[in-house]
């Protein structure tokens, strides 16, 4: 396998975690904005406890998602009695601290980043990410799965059918920030480097379109977005240059086309985004279209296609 | 001496924090809606102003643009951009209700204009920070051993005229009266004959003309503009309006000056590497203690998202 699908493979594994992460609040009606800073506390926690004590990786990748995870449980009481738009704000807010503190820290390389001497391949982050899948579609299919449907759908309703919302929505914070601090851990060790910038604000906005375009309904929604929006700008870095000869061509000019500005695969993004909200804003895949594969002749996907 | 200089300098600067939040607020007042392309118009007024001051009309139809004139057409770039993104956060839309997430659909709708507004301006002009050739930078003027740049002092007055001007529109005109019946109940208002589809855009434009404004103002105080320009101001905007409190226009005004303020005694006394931490742990101390801010009320902002 080339040195470029294996990053590419590492990288769809990590938006893949990350994208889950993010997928278990909004699962429950509450759009976390603050990814970036989860992800950062569990790849600066895998990275330091790398250089610095030289544990083995399952070790630090393990402590990193901990960490995340313990950090989402505590702020997810005070920042989970904030709603509506209070709710994004704090939770942007909470992954700018995070960037402001680790930047202003020595002992975490500041501005200048980290390196993490540990390396792993390809595999480790694609096997994790296969689990994480199984992960999360057992979770939607247990009762806890069940009760985050209903606390999405409808809050005050599910509160009076007994269920203890708080809960729910605290633990589906927790165990996000924690998947988001595993995907952080791992793209310490699968990129051997970190550095504060590649936790940016306009990260957390990214993994959070991926979810929402995927769809939130099914456990199927963040896999189709993260796999969709890592492996378009790769296809892009290819189509978009023929286009753009063909194109010379046919008015005549003959000249070399380089790749792509980058830019493009976020002016996609975003395009994409609009007209998603305008004409399919449940996301690109859904409950009913799940059950019409699953049961394509029951009479009961019948009715929901009536 | 130096402490009342640095104070002047982050009336200054909240100044520029204050109109952009002004802009938030409305749309959150009026429309219950966070609308993430503010910071992307107010860099699309710095960059479009830029672009125009430097190689003039696109296709060659003129020479470079003297800079006011520029400002000016950067500031209708803003405007249009801002009427294309009412078209599509709120007009063309189509709810169902009974899903949750459907209240986030304009707030999706705009993250997904301010990336490619961003982009396609990166693209276009490239990545870099720009020198603004605005009027010379000499034009200090000296108040007791303050130093007082006098286009910041304009600006200044510009900025406290748009705001009271807004109050009064909001007061007393029969726009503003329709803009308050939305804010109170969208439906009630619909029924009694506001005409949500003309009173809407009104408040897109708004925010359009507030950004391109701050935007056209930035690019004179501080001769530099870049594509990134917003991500900056829009985040201190957005502490600012928290703090303030969300929905008052009055509000916003005290919270972008004192984020101002905060960022500037943070610099004096920390180092400008600690602004990031102390202006956003304001941000969450407000949201977590007080989240009504200083001057908010109750209820805005609280509905489902």
């Amino acid at each position: 396998m080339s040195g470029y699908w294996a990053g590419i493979l590492s990288i769809l594994a990590i938006n893949v975690i990350f994208a889950y992460g993010i997928f278990l609040p909004v699962a429950t009606g509450q759009l976390n904005l603050g990814g970036a800073g989860f992800q950062a506390l569990g790849a600066y926690t895998a990275a330091y406890l790398s250089a610095m004590f030289g544990l083995p990786v399952p070790v630090t990748v393990g402590v990193g998602m901990v960490v995340a995870g313990v950090v989402g449980f505590l702020i997810a009481f005070p920042i989970l009695r904030t709603r509506g738009v209070y709710l994004v704000l704090a939770t942007f807010a909470f992954a700018e601290v995070v960037a402001g503190t680790i930047l202003n820290s020595e002992t975490l390389g500041g501005a200048m980043g980290m390196s993490v001497p540990a390396f792993i391949d390809w595999e480790i982050p694609v096997i994790v990410a296969g689990f994480v899948t199984l992960f999360v579609f057992y979770l939607m299919s247990t009762r806890f799965g069940l009760t985050m449907r209903a606390t999405h759908d409808d809050e005050v309703v599910t509160d009076l059918m007994g269920v203890n919302i708080r809960m729910v929505q605290v633990c589906a914070f927790a165990i996000g920030g924690a998947l988001a601090g595993l995907a952080g851990g791992l793209y310490a060790h699968s990129f051997s480097f970190v550095e504060i910038q590649s936790f940016n604000a306009l990260v957390s906005i990214y993994v959070l379109l991926y979810v929402l375009l995927g769809g939130t309904q099914t456990a199927w929604g963040p896999l189709a977005g993260a796999a969709f929006f890592t492996l378009l700008p790769e296809l892009l870095r290819t189509v978009l240059p023929q286009v753009k000869s063909f194109l010379a061509a046919l008015v005549g000019i003959e000249e070399p086309v380089g790749p792509p500005d980058d830019s493009w695969r976020f002016v996609i993004l975003g395009a994409l985004t609009i007209a998603m909200m305008v004409l399919r804003p449940e996301g690109l895949i859904t409950r009913t279209m799940i059950e019409r594969l699953r049961f394509r002749r029951s009479s009961s996907a019948r009715e929901q296609v009536a | 001496m130096l402490l009342i200089q640095q104070f002047v300098n982050s009336v200054m600067l909240g100044s520029v924090y204050v109109t952009v939040a002004v802009a938030f607020t409305l749309t959150i007042g009026v429309l219950n809606f966070l609308n993430f392309t503010i910071p992307t118009l107010f860099m699309l007024a710095g960059m479009v102003g830029w672009a125009l001051a430097y190689w003039g009309l696109p296709f060659g139809l003129s020479g470079p643009l003297p800079w006011p004139l520029a400002l000016f057409f950067g500031m209708c770039a803003a405007i249009l951009a801002s009427l294309l993104v009412e078209r599509f956060t709120f007009r063309y839309l189509k709810t169902k209700y009974g899903d949750s997430t459907e209240h986030a659909i304009p707030l999706v709708s705009s993250l997904g204009f301010l990336l490619v507004l961003e982009n396609l301006v990166r693209i276009g002009y490239g990545t870099d920070a720009q020198r603004f050739p605005g009027p010379s930078a000499d034009l200090t003027m000296s108040i007791g051993g303050i130093f007082v740049r006098i286009p910041q002092v304009v600006s200044l007055g510009i900025v406290v005229l748009i705001v009271v001007g807004l109050t009064w529109l909001l007061k007393r005109s029969r726009i503003g009266r329709g803009l308050r019946a939305i804010a109170e109940n969208p439906d009630a208002a619909n029924i009694l004959g506001v005409d949500t589809n003309r009173v809407v855009p009104v408040v897109f434009m708004l925010t359009g003309l507030l950004c391109g404004l701050a935007g056209a103002l930035f690019a004179v105080n501080y001769g530099e503009v870049s594509p990134q320009m917003g991500e900056d101001i829009g985040t201190k905007a957005i502490a600012g309006m928290v703090v303030g409190g969300l929905g008052s226009i009055w509000g916003a005004v005290l919270g972008g000056l004192i984020v101002g303020l905060t960022e500037m005694m943070t610099i004096h006394f920390f180092g400008a590497d600690t602004v990031q931490v102390a202006v956003w742990g304001l941000l969450l101390l407000t949201l977590l203690l007080r989240p009504q801010g200083l001057l908010g009320h109750h209820s805005i902002g609280k509905g489902k998202l």
